[in-house]
C-alpha cells in the first residue's frame, strides 16, 4: 500500500513529462492523457483513503521511504514520503478538484493550439503540489514548494504573448521568490537546531528547541505561507496572476498553490504552539489579510479579480484559523476544502461567462446571464450561497467555526479577531452579491467589442459544465457531511490534535451574528446593484474604492517602498562601491603604480648603475659592522 | 715606520680600484680596475701575514692571484665574445638589464 | 729592495723610505688606471702599479708571492690584457663623458665614504704589534709555504687547480667560433661582393704620383682631392692619414714658378756668356 504513495506523484509527473517532451504527434491526444493521468493519481489516492479509513485512528500514518538523496556526513537528506490524515485531505482535494480542472480544461482551451502544453503544466502543477505535502521532510517539500511556483509560472505566463501576462507571471514568481527565502532560512535554522529535516523529529522536538529559535523559525515560515497563499505583505501577485487561463485561476485558488502557506502552519503546528509570538504574528496576517482581500473584492469590476480578492480573504480565514493553535487547526483545513470546492466552481463559472461573453471580464458588461447560461447559473448560484456561508451549505459550517475560533482567542485578542472575521463575513455577503447581481440579474449591459462582434451568450459545452456540476455538489454538501457527527475533527485530529476553546460568546450568538452580518451584507448590495440600474462605466467612487480598484496601493506602496528604496540603496552603494571602494583599491593600484614608476628609473638597466648600488651597500654594511663592534 | 701603513695603502687601492670600475664604461678597464682591487686585497694578505708571524695571509693571497688568473681569462673570453657580436666594449650597450 | 727580514714592530728607516716612494707611484698609477682615456695607458699604468705591489710583498717577507706577482701578473695576465686591448681596439679610446645621470657623483660619494669607513676600520684596529716573518721564513720562504699548500691547504690546491683547467676549457669555448657550414671560396665571395654593390675591381693603390709612394698618403682624383679608397681603413680610422692634396699643388705651383725662373735665368746667363 504503501508503494502507491509514489505513484501518486508519480502519475502526474509521467504525464508532465510525456506532455511537455512528446511533441507535436501527442497534439491531439495530450489533453486526454493528462486528464486521465491525473484521474489515476485521484484514484490512487481514493483507495488510499479507503486504506485509512480501514486502520484504526492512531494508525492511519503511512511512510514510505524511496531512496537517500544528499547523504553527506551529518547532513542527511532522504526523498520519502509520509501520508497522513492531512496529507490525505490535501491529496484528495488536489487531485480531485486538480482531476475536474483537468476536464474542464478540455472545453476551455479547446482552440489554444498550445493545449499540449497546458495540460503538461497542469500535471507538473499537480505533482509539485502532490510531492509538497507528501514529503515527510522539510527539504522534500521545499522542492515541491518551488515546482509549485514554478509550474505557477509557467501557466500564469502562459498566454506570454501578451506582455501583461508575461508580466503577472514574473511579479508572482519574484513575490514568490520572497517567501521562498522564508522557508530556506527556516529550514536551515531547523537543520541548526534539531540536526534534521524530517517531520517526525522535529515536530516531536519542537518543545526542546529555545523559544526564540521557534519563534524565529515560525516567523520565517510565516513569511513562506505568505509568499505562496498571498497573504499580505506578500499578496501583490494574486490579482495579476488572473492574466492566466482561467482553469489555472481555478487551480491556484482552489486546490493547489494558495493552499500550501496554510498546510505549511498547519503541518508545524508543534513549532507555532511552542512559539506564542510567532502564533500572533500568523493571526495579524491573517486577520489583516481577510479584511484586505474583501475590500479589494468589493471594489473590483473583473470578475476574476473580485474572484481573486476573495480567495485572498478566504485564505485570510485559514491563515487566522490556523494561527489560533489547535483551536483552529481542524477549521482551518476544513475550510480549506469546502473553499476548494465552492471558489473552484466559482472560477470555472467564471470561466464558463467569460466563454461565453467573448473573453469579457468587466461585470458591468454582463447582466441578466441567468436565462442564457442556465447550468452556470445555478452552479455557481451554488458557489455563491456556499461562499457567503449560507446556512446549509459548506461555507456555513466551515466559516462559521473559523468565527467562533477567533472570538475562543480569548480577551482583547478574541474580540478583535473575532470583530475582523465577522466584519469580514459581511463583507464577502456584500462583494459576492455584487458579483453576482451583476452578472446574473439586472438588464443585458453587453456592447459589441471593439471589432464590432456582439457576444452571443451561450452555454459552455459539457466538458465544461459537469466539472461545475460536479463541484457545486461538492459546494453544497461538503460542510454538511464533514460535521455530522464531527467526522472531519475526528479524521484531523490525531495529526493536528484539537483543543475545545472557550468562547466568550455562545456557539449560537455568533451563528445568529453571522446570519446578521450576511442578511447585512447581501442587503446592501442588492440595494446598491439590484434596485438601481448599474452604469456601465464605472463611476469615479469615493477614495477607499479607487483606492481598493488599484488594490488598495498594494503596488504603490511596494513601488514606493521596494523599488524605489532598493533603486537608492543600489544607487548608494554603487556610488559607495565607485568612490569608496574603488577609491581605496584605486588609490593603492596608483599609488603602488606611481611608487613603482619613480622606482624603475633606478632599474634603467646600466650595469654601472647595478654596481654603485652594490658598492654602497657594501660601505652601508662596513659602517654597520663598525658601529656594531663600537657599541 | 708602522707596517699597518701597507693597510692603508691597500684600502687607498681597493677604493681607486672601486671608483674605477663604477666610472670607467670600457669593459677591459673595468676588469683591469678589478684587478686592481684583487691586487690590493693581495697586499692586506700580505701586511697581515706579517702581522701574525704565518704565512696563512700569503697562502691566500697565493690562491686569490690564481682565482684571478683564471677570472681574467674567462673575463677576457667573455669580453672578446661580446665584442664580437656587438662590436662595442662598453658595459653601458650591454643594456639587456632593462627591458 | 729591502730583503731585511721584516722585524717586528716598526720598520727600519729604509723601507719606510721605500714605501711612501713607491706607495706614491702605486697611487698614482691606480689613479692612472682609472683615469686616462685609451686602455693601453690604463693597462701600462696598472703594471706598474703591480710592480710596484711586488716590491712591497718582497718587503713583506712574502719572496715567492713578489717572484709571482711579477711574473704571473705583470707577465702574464698584464700582457694578457694587453692583447685583448689590441683585439678589440687600440684606438677604441673611451669618452670620458658621463652618460647615466648622477653616476659619477654616486660613485664618488661611495668611493669616498667607502674609503673612510674602511681606513677607520683599520686604524681603529689595535694593530700595533707586528710579530714578523722572521720565525716563519727561516726555513726559507718557499719551503714554509710549499709545506702549507701541501698540507694545509691541499684540497684547496687541487680545487684551484681544477678551477684553472675549466677556466682554461671554457676560455676556449667562449672564443671558439664554431663553423656551420663550408668556408665561402672565392667564387663565393665574388659573387656576394657583386650581390652587395661594392667595390669590384681591387683597390686604387696609394700614394701615386711617385712622389708620396707610402701608404698612409691617399691617391688623388684628377680635380687634386684625396681618394679615401686608396688608404687602409685601419689607417683611415686611426687618423694617421696624410693629407698631400693642398701640399702637391703648392709643389707644382712652386716647380713652375722655379722652371719659369730658371728658363729666365738661363736667358740671362746666355746674355753673358753672349757678351763675354
Amino acid at each position: 500500500m504503501e508503494n502507491l504513495i509514489g505513484l501518486l506523484v508519480a502519475a502526474p509527473l509521467l504525464g508532465a513529462g510525456l506532455l511537455l517532451c512528446g511533441g507535436p504527434r501527442l497534439d491531439r491526444a495530450g489533453h486526454w492523457i493528462g486528464t486521465l493521468l491525473a484521474a489515476v493519481s485521484f484514484a490512487l489516492g481514493a483507495v488510499l483513503f479507503a486504506d485509512l479509513l480501514g486502520r484504526g485512528r492512531e494508525d492511519r500514518t503511512l511512510t514510505s521511504h524511496l531512496f537517500s538523496w544528499v547523504p553527506v556526513g551529518g547532513f542527511r537528506a532522504d526523498v520519502g514520503f509520509q501520508l497522513d490524515q492531512l496529507s490525505m485531505t490535501f491529496v484528495l482535494l488536489i487531485t480531485g478538484v486538480g482531476t475536474l480542472i483537468h476536464l474542464y480544461s478540455v472545453g476551455y482551451m479547446e482552440h489554444d493550439e498550445r493545449r499540449r502544453r497546458f495540460f503538461g503544466y497542469l500535471n507538473l502543477f499537480l505533482a509539485a503540489m502532490l510531492l509538497l505535502v507528501l514529503a515527510d521532510n522539510y527539504l522534500l517539500l521545499y522542492v515541491g514548494w518551488e515546482g509549485v511556483g514554478l509550474a505557477s509560472y509557467l501557466l500564469i505566463g502562459f498566454w506570454q504573448h501578451k506582455p501583461s501576462a508575461a508580466t503577472a507571471a514574473k511579479k508572482a514568481f519574484l513575490v514568490n521568490r520572497v517567501g521562498d527565502m522564508g522557508l530556506s532560512i527556516a529550514i536551515m535554522l531547523m537543520f541548526t537546531t534539531f540536526g534534521t529535516f524530517a517531520f517526525g523529529p522535529v515536530l516531536a522536538h519542537a518543545t526542546d528547541a529555545g523559544e526564540g529559535r521557534l519563534t524565529a523559525i515560525g516567523l520565517m515560515l510565516l513569511l513562506a505561507a505568505c509568499g505562496k497563499s498571498a497573504q499580505v505583505p506578500l499578496q501583490s501577485w494574486l490579482g495579476d496572476a488572473m492574466e492566466g487561463p482561467t482553469p489555472v485561476s481555478a487551480l491556484i485558488h482552489a486546490a493547489t498553490m494558495v493552499t500550501a502557506g496554510v498546510y505549511l502552519i498547519t503541518r508545524s503546528g508543534a513549532i507555532f504552539n511552542a512559539a506564542p509570538d510567532a502564533q500572533t504574528a500568523v493571526v495579524t496576517v491573517g486577520a489583516v489579510t481577510l479584511l484586505f482581500g474583501a475590500i479589494v473584492g468589493c471594489a473590483k469590476d473583473d470578475i476574476k479579480k473580485a474572484l481573486a480578492g476573495s480567495t485572498m480573504s478566504q485564505i485570510g480565514y485559514m491563515i487566522l484559523a490556523a494561527g489560533l493553535g489547535p483551536v483552529g487547526y481542524v477549521f482551518a483545513i476544513m475550510h480549506l476544502v469546502t473553499h476548494g470546492f465552492f471558489k473552484a466552481g466559482l472560477f470555472l463559472g467564471a470561466g464558463s461567462v467569460m466563454h461565453g461573453m467573448n473573453d469579457e471580464v468587466d461585470m458591468r458588461r454582463y447582466g441578466g446571464l441567468r436565462t442564457y447560461m442556465p447550468v452556470t447559473f445555478v452552479t455557481f448560484g451554488l458557489g455563491y450561497l456556499a461562499i457567503i456561508g449560507f446556512p446549509g451549505l459548506s461555507g456555513f459550517f466551515s466559516k462559521d467555526k473559523i468565527i467562533e475560533a477567533a472570538f475562543a482567542k480569548g480577551g482583547t485578542e478574541g474580540w478583535i479577531l473575532g470583530g475582523a472575521a465577522l466584519l469580514g463575513a459581511a463583507i464577502t455577503a456584500y462583494y459576492m452579491t455584487r458579483v453576482m447581481v451583476l452578472t446574473f440579474f439586472g438588464e443585458k449591459r453587453w456592447q459589441p467589442d471593439a471589432e464590432g462582434n456582439a457576444p452571443h451568450p451561450h452555454e459552455s459545452p459539457r466538458t465544461m459544465t459537469i466539472p461545475m456540476v460536479v463541484l457545486a455538489f461538492g459546494s453544497v454538501f461538503a460542510g454538511g457531511l464533514f460535521s455530522i457527527n464531527d467526522t472531519f475533527l475526528k479524521w484531523l485530529e490525531p495529526v493536528t490534535g484539537h483543543a475545545e476553546g472557550n468562547s466568550p460568546v455562545s456557539a449560537l450568538t455568533v451563528t445568529i451574528g453571522t446570519m446578521v452580518v450576511l442578511v447585512l451584507g447581501v442587503a446592501l448590495a442588492w440595494a446598491q446593484y439590484g434596485r438601481r440600474p448599474v452604469p456601465v462605466t464605472a463611476p469615479r467612487g469615493n477614495l477607499l474604492t479607487r483606492a481598493a480598484r488599484r488594490d488598495l496601493l498594494q503596488d504603490d506602496f511596494n513601488h514606493v517602498v521596494l523599488v524605489r528604496g532598493g533603486e537608492h540603496l543600489t544607487r548608494s552603494l554603487v556610488y559607495a562601491d565607485h568612490t569608496l571602494v574603488d577609491g581605496v583599491v584605486n588609490g593603492t593600484a596608483a599609488s603602488v603604480g606611481g611608487l613603482s614608476g619613480r622606482m624603475r628609473r633606478l632599474q634603467n638597466g646600466y650595469a654601472r648603475s647595478y654596481a654603485v648600488s652594490m658598492f654602497g651597500g657594501a660601505a652601508v654594511l662596513i659602517a654597520a659592522t663598525l658601529l656594531m663592534r663600537a657599541v | 715606520m708602522n707596517p699597518v701603513n701597507y693597510l692603508y695603502l691597500a684600502a687607498l687601492l681597493f677604493t681607486i680600484g672601486a671608483a674605477g670600475v663604477l666610472i670607467r664604461r670600457n669593459a677591459i678597464v673595468i676588469f683591469m680596475c678589478v684587478e686592481l682591487m684583487l691586487n690590493a686585497c693581495n697586499l692586506a694578505f700580505v701586511t697581515f701575514a706579517r702581522l701574525h708571524g704565518n704565512l696563512d695571509g700569503q697562502i691566500i693571497a697565493f690562491f686569490t692571484m690564481v682565482v684571478a688568473a683564471a677570472e681574467v681569462v674567462i673575463g677576457l673570453a667573455i669580453i672578446v665574445s661580446i665584442f664580437r657580436s656587438r662590436h662595442s666594449a662598453s658595459v653601458d650597450d650591454a643594456g639587456l638589464l632593462k627591458l | 729592495m729591502s730583503t731585511t727580514v721584516a722585524a717586528a714592530g716598526m720598520t727600519s728607516t729604509g723601507e719606510a723610505v721605500q714605501f711612501w716612494l713607491l706607495g706614491t707611484v702605486a697611487v698614482v698609477g691606480a689613479l692612472s688606471t682609472v683615469l686616462m682615456r685609451k686602455a693601453v695607458h690604463s693597462a701600462l699604468s696598472l703594471a706598474g702599479t703591480m710592480i710596484v705591489l711586488a716590491v712591497f710583498y718582497l718587503a713583506n717577507g712574502a719572496y715567492f708571492l713578489g717572484v709571482v706577482q711579477v711574473v704571473v701578473y705583470t707577465g702574464a695576465i698584464m700582457m694578457l690584457f694587453l692583447f685583448v686591448v689590441m683585439l678589440v681596439g687600440v684606438t677604441a679610446a673611451d669618452s670620458l663623458k658621463e652618460t647615466i645621470r648622477g653616476q659619477r657623483w654616486l660613485a664618488g660619494l661611495c668611493a669616498l665614504g667607502f674609503g673612510i669607513l674602511l681606513i677607520a676600520g683599520i686604524a681603529n684596529a689595535s694593530l700595533k704589534d707586528f710579530t714578523g716573518l722572521g720565525q716563519a721564513n727561516s726555513g726559507g720562504n718557499v719551503q714554509g709555504l710549499a709545506a702549507l699548500i701541501f698540507t694545509k691547504y691541499v684540497f684547496a690546491f687541487e680545487i684551484t687547480g681544477a678551477l684553472l683547467i675549466t677556466a682554461a676549457v671554457g676560455a676556449m669555448v667562449l672564443t671558439h667560433r664554431e663553423r656551420t657550414e663550408r668556408a665561402p671560396g672565392q667564387r663565393e665571395r665574388s659573387q656576394a661582393r657583386v650581390r652587395a654593390g661594392e667595390q669590384l675591381p681591387p683597390l686604387p693603390a696609394p700614394g701615386v704620383y711617385a712622389r708620396h709612394n707610402a701608404v698612409d698618403v691617399p691617391g688623388l682624383l684628377p680635380d687634386g682631392t684625396p681618394a679615401e679608397l686608396t688608404v687602409n681603413p685601419t689607417l683611415r680610422a686611426r687618423g694617421q692619414i696624410r693629407d698631400v692634396s693642398g701640399e702637391a699643388l703648392q709643389e707644382l705651383a712652386a716647380l713652375e714658378q722655379r722652371s719659369a725662373e730658371w728658363v729666365e735665368g738661363g736667358r740671362t746667363e746666355g746674355a753673358k756668356e753672349a757678351r763675354k
